[in-house]
C-alpha cells in the first residue's frame, strides 16, 4: 500500500507540511488576536478570508497584477474587519458566549451566501504570484510556490510581532486586551482598539486566503476545512498565545501531512478526524494548550 | 406560577389538536414537508436542552443526526447477523446510539468550557462526513445506502407521507412532553444553575459532571431520533444528506425559536426547512426590495438569508420567538 520510504520524499513531505502549517498559522494568529482582545472566537474568520480572496480574483480579472491587487485587498479587508466589529460585534460585546458564537456564525453564513451570490458557486483557478516549478534545495525538489507561501506568511507574522512590540499603537492594543478598565483610564480608546484588532485579523485572513487559493481551487467553501485546522492550531498553542498559534500551526501542518502520508489507515480521508482527536487528547492532558495558561474562575 | 403552568398545558393541548387535524386540510406533499419540519423540531428540542438550558454550545448536532440516520440505515439494510430490523424499531436504537456518542463527547466536555466546546463540536461536524467515506463497505461511502421505502404498519390504509407525518409528530409530541417535564423539574433547575454560573452551581451541591454529561447525552438522543426519522423518510443516506452546514442551520433554528423555549422551536424548525427548500421563493420576495435583483436559482441564497436572519434576531430579539411570546404574555401572567 505504501511506497518505499525515501529521505528525499520525507523532506518533500516535510516542506509540504510546513507550507500547510504556515497557512494554518496565519489564520490561527488571526483567531488568537481577536480572542485575546474580545474573548470571541470568530467563526467567520474563514469566510472573511474567502470573501477578500474573491475580491483579489475580481481585481486580477480586470487586469491588475497580483502584487498591485495585494495591497488594495489588504486595505479593503482591514476596513471590512473594522466595520464588522463596529456594526455587528460591538452591540453584543457583553452578551453570553453562546450569543456571541451564534452572531459570528451568522456572519459566516452571511458572507458565505454573499460570496456565492456575487461570484457564483463554482470553483475557479486563482493564479498565484509564485511559479509552481521546483527548485533544488540541498538535493530535495521543493516548489517555488511553497517557499513563497512560507516566506510571505512568516514574514507577515514577524512584521506583526514588531508592530505589537515596538509601536505605541501596538502597546495600546495589547493594553486594551489585557486590562480594558485601566487602559480606558490612561486614555486608550478601548472600543476602537477592539475594532482595530478585527481589522488586523481580517488582513491576516486575507493573506492566508490569497496564499492558499492557488493551491486549492477558489470557491466559496474553500476555507471551511482550513478554518478547522486553524482552530485546531490555535487551541494547540493555547488560545491566547500568538507564539503558540504560529508554533501550533506549523506543528499541526507537519503532523497531519506526515500522518496522512505514512499512516496507511489515516490516509487522506481521515486527516481531519485525526487532527480532531489530537486536539481532543491534548485538551484533556493540558486544558490550556501548549503555551496557554488556565484561567482561574471567580463566582 | 399556576397560571403559567395552565397556559403551557393549554398550549400543548392546542398543538396536539392542530397536529392531529392538519393532514385533513393539506395535500400529501405538504404532509411530507411538515413531517420533515417535525424532525428538525425534535432535533431542536434536544439542542435547546443542551444550549438553551445548560448553556453548553454544540455546533455538531448535525453529526449526531447523521449517527442516528446511519444507525437506522445499517440496521435496516445490513441488519444484525443478516437479520434485518424493521425501520420503525430502529428509531429508539438510533436514539440510544447517538445518545451514547453524545455521552462520550460530553464526558471530556466537562473540562472544556464554552468556546473550546464550540470548537470541538464544530470539529465533529466538519470531520464526520469523512467516516462514511473511509468505512465505505459498511457505511456506503459517498454513494450512500438505499433504504426500503417506508410503509404504514399493521395494514393501515394511509399514504406513505401521511404515515411519516403522524409518526414524526407523534414522537415529537412525546419528546416535547418529556423535555418539558425535564426542564421544569429538578434536572432543569440544576441545568439552569450550571448555565448561569458553574462555580455557584457546584458550590450549591449541583454535580457538574453528572448534569453536563447528562444534558449532552439527552440532546444527542433527540438528534439521533430526528436523524433516524429523516433517513426513513428520505429512504436514502449519504454524507450529503447530513451536510456540515446542517449543524449550523440547527443553531440558527434554535436562536430563532428561542434558546430556552420549547414549543416555539417549531418556528425555527419551519424556518430551517423553508429556507433550505424554498430559497427561490425567498429570493423572489427579496427582489421586491428596491435595487435588488437576485437570481432565484443562486445556491448562496439560503446561507445569505440564514445569516442575515440570525444576526438580526440575535441583535434585536435575543429571546427569539419564545422570548417574544413571553413578552406578550408576560403582562397576562403578571411575570416577566
Amino acid at each position: 500500500m505504501l511506497a518505499a520510504f525515501t529521505w528525499t520524499e520525507f523532506a518533500q513531505q516535510l516542506a509540504a507540511g510546513i507550507r500547510e502549517g504556515a497557512i494554518y498559522a496565519g489564520l490561527a494568529l488571526a483567531i488568537v488576536i481577536i480572542y485575546r482582545s474580545t474573548r470571541v472566537i470568530n467563526f467567520a474568520q474563514g469566510e472573511m478570508a474567502t470573501f477578500t480572496t474573491f475580491i483579489a480574483w475580481s481585481l486580477m480579472n480586470h487586469g491588475l497584477s497580483f502584487w498591485t491587487a495585494f495591497p488594495i485587498v489588504l486595505a479593503v479587508a482591514f476596513a471590512g474587519g473594522v466595520a464588522i466589529e463596529r456594526i455587528v460585534i460591538h452591540p453584543v460585546a457583553n452578551a453570553s458566549v453562546v450569543t456571541i458564537v451564534i452572531v459570528t456564525l451568522g456572519l459566516a453564513l452571511l458572507l458565505n451566501g454573499l460570496t456565492s451570490v456575487i461570484w457564483g458557486g463554482e470553483s475557479r483557478q486563482f493564479k498565484g504570484p509564485f511559479s509552481t516549478r521546483t527548485i533544488d534545495v540541498g538535493g530535495v525538489p521543493i516548489s517555488v510556490q511553497d517557499i513563497g507561501i512560507v516566506v510571505v506568511s512568516i514574514g507577515l507574522v514577524a512584521l506583526l510581532a514588531l508592530f505589537f512590540r515596538y509601536t505605541k499603537l501596538g502597546l495600546a492594543l495589547r493594553a486594551a486586551a489585557v486590562n480594558p478598565e485601566s487602559s480606558r483610564l490612561v486614555g486608550i480608546r478601548v472600543g476602537w482598539m477592539l475594532a482595530l484588532g478585527w481589522g488586523i485579523a481580517a488582513v491576516l485572513g486575507a493573506v492566508a486566503g490569497m496564499m492558499i487559493a492557488p493551491v486549492v481551487f477558489l470557491d466559496p467553501n474553500m476555507m471551511q476545512t482550513i478554518l478547522l485546522y486553524a482552530f485546531a492550531a490555535a487551541v494547540l498553542g493555547g488560545l491566547d498565545s500568538p507564539v503558540g498559534a504560529v508554533v501550533g500551526g506549523i506543528l499541526l501542518g507537519v503532523t497531519i501531512t506526515m500522518l496522512g502520508r505514512y499512516v496507511g489507515f489515516i490516509g487522506s480521508t481521515l486527516k481531519l478526524p485525526a487532527a480532531l482527536v489530537l486536539i481532543f487528547v491534548l485538551l484533556l492532558v493540558r486544558p490550556g494548550g501548549l503555551f496557554g495558561r488556565v484561567a482561574e474562575r471567580r463566582v | 406560577m399556576r397560571l403559567r403552568l395552565w397556559l403551557e398545558l393549554a398550549g400543548f393541548a392546542v398543538l396536539a389538536v392542530v397536529v392531529a387535524a392538519v393532514p385533513r386540510f393539506v395535500s400529501d406533499f405538504r404532509a411530507r414537508e411538515l413531517a420533515i419540519v417535525g424532525m428538525y423540531f425534535i432535533a431542536l428540542l434536544g439542542l435547546s436542552i443542551l444550549t438553551g438550558h445548560s448553556g453548553q454550545i454544540s455546533l455538531g448536532h448535525g453529526a449526531f443526526m447523521a449517527i442516528g440516520g446511519y444507525t437506522t440505515a445499517v440496521l435496516s439494510v445490513n441488519g444484525v447477523y443478516g437479520h434485518q430490523i424493521r425501520d420503525l424499531w430502529t428509531i429508539p436504537i438510533a436514539g440510544v446510539i447517538a445518545g451514547v456518542a453524545g455521552l462520550l463527547v460530553g464526558l471530556p466536555a466537562l473540562r472544556l468550557s464554552g468556546l473550546y466546546l464550540a470548537l470541538i463540536t464544530f470539529g465533529i461536524a466538519v470531520s464526520f462526513p469523512q467516516l462514511p467515506k473511509k468505512f465505505d463497505h459498511f457505511l456506503g461511502g459517498t454513494t450512500g445506502k438505499i433504504l426500503a421505502l417506508p410503509r404504514p404498519p399493521f395494514g393501515l390504509s394511509t399514504t406513505t407521507n401521511n404515515w411519516m407525518y403522524y409518526l414524526t409528530w407523534g414522537i415529537a409530541l412525546v419528546l416535547l412532553l418529556a423535555a418539558w417535564s425535564l426542564v421544569r423539574g429538578k434536572t432543569g433547575r440544576a441545568l439552569k444553575a450550571i448555565r448561569d454560573s458553574e462555580v455557584a452551581a457546584a458550590s450549591s451541591g449541583v454535580s457538574l459532571a453528572k448534569y453536563k454529561t447528562l444534558a449532552f447525552g439527552i440532546s444527542a438522543f433527540y438528534a439521533g431520533v430526528a436523524g433516524s426519522l429523516y433517513a426513513i423518510a428520505n429512504a436514502y443516506v449519504n454524507p450529503d444528506v447530513f451536510p456540515i452546514i446542517l449543524s449550523v442551520y440547527l443553531v440558527v433554528g434554535l436562536a430563532v425559536g428561542g434558546l430556552d423555549s420549547l414549543i416555539t422551536l417549531i418556528a425555527g424548525a419551519g424556518l430551517i426547512y423553508f429556507l433550505q427548500n424554498h430559497a427561490d421563493t425567498v429570493a423572489r420576495w427579496l427582489n421586491h426590495l428596491p435595487a435588488l435583483n437576485l437570481d432565484p436559482k443562486q445556491p448562496g441564497i439560503p446561507s445569505l438569508v440564514f445569516g442575515a436572519v440570525l444576526i438580526v434576531v440575535m441583535l434585536l430579539l435575543p429571546g427569539g420567538a419564545g422570548g417574544l411570546l413571553r413578552r406578550l404574555f408576560g403582562s397576562l401572567t403578571g411575570r416577566r
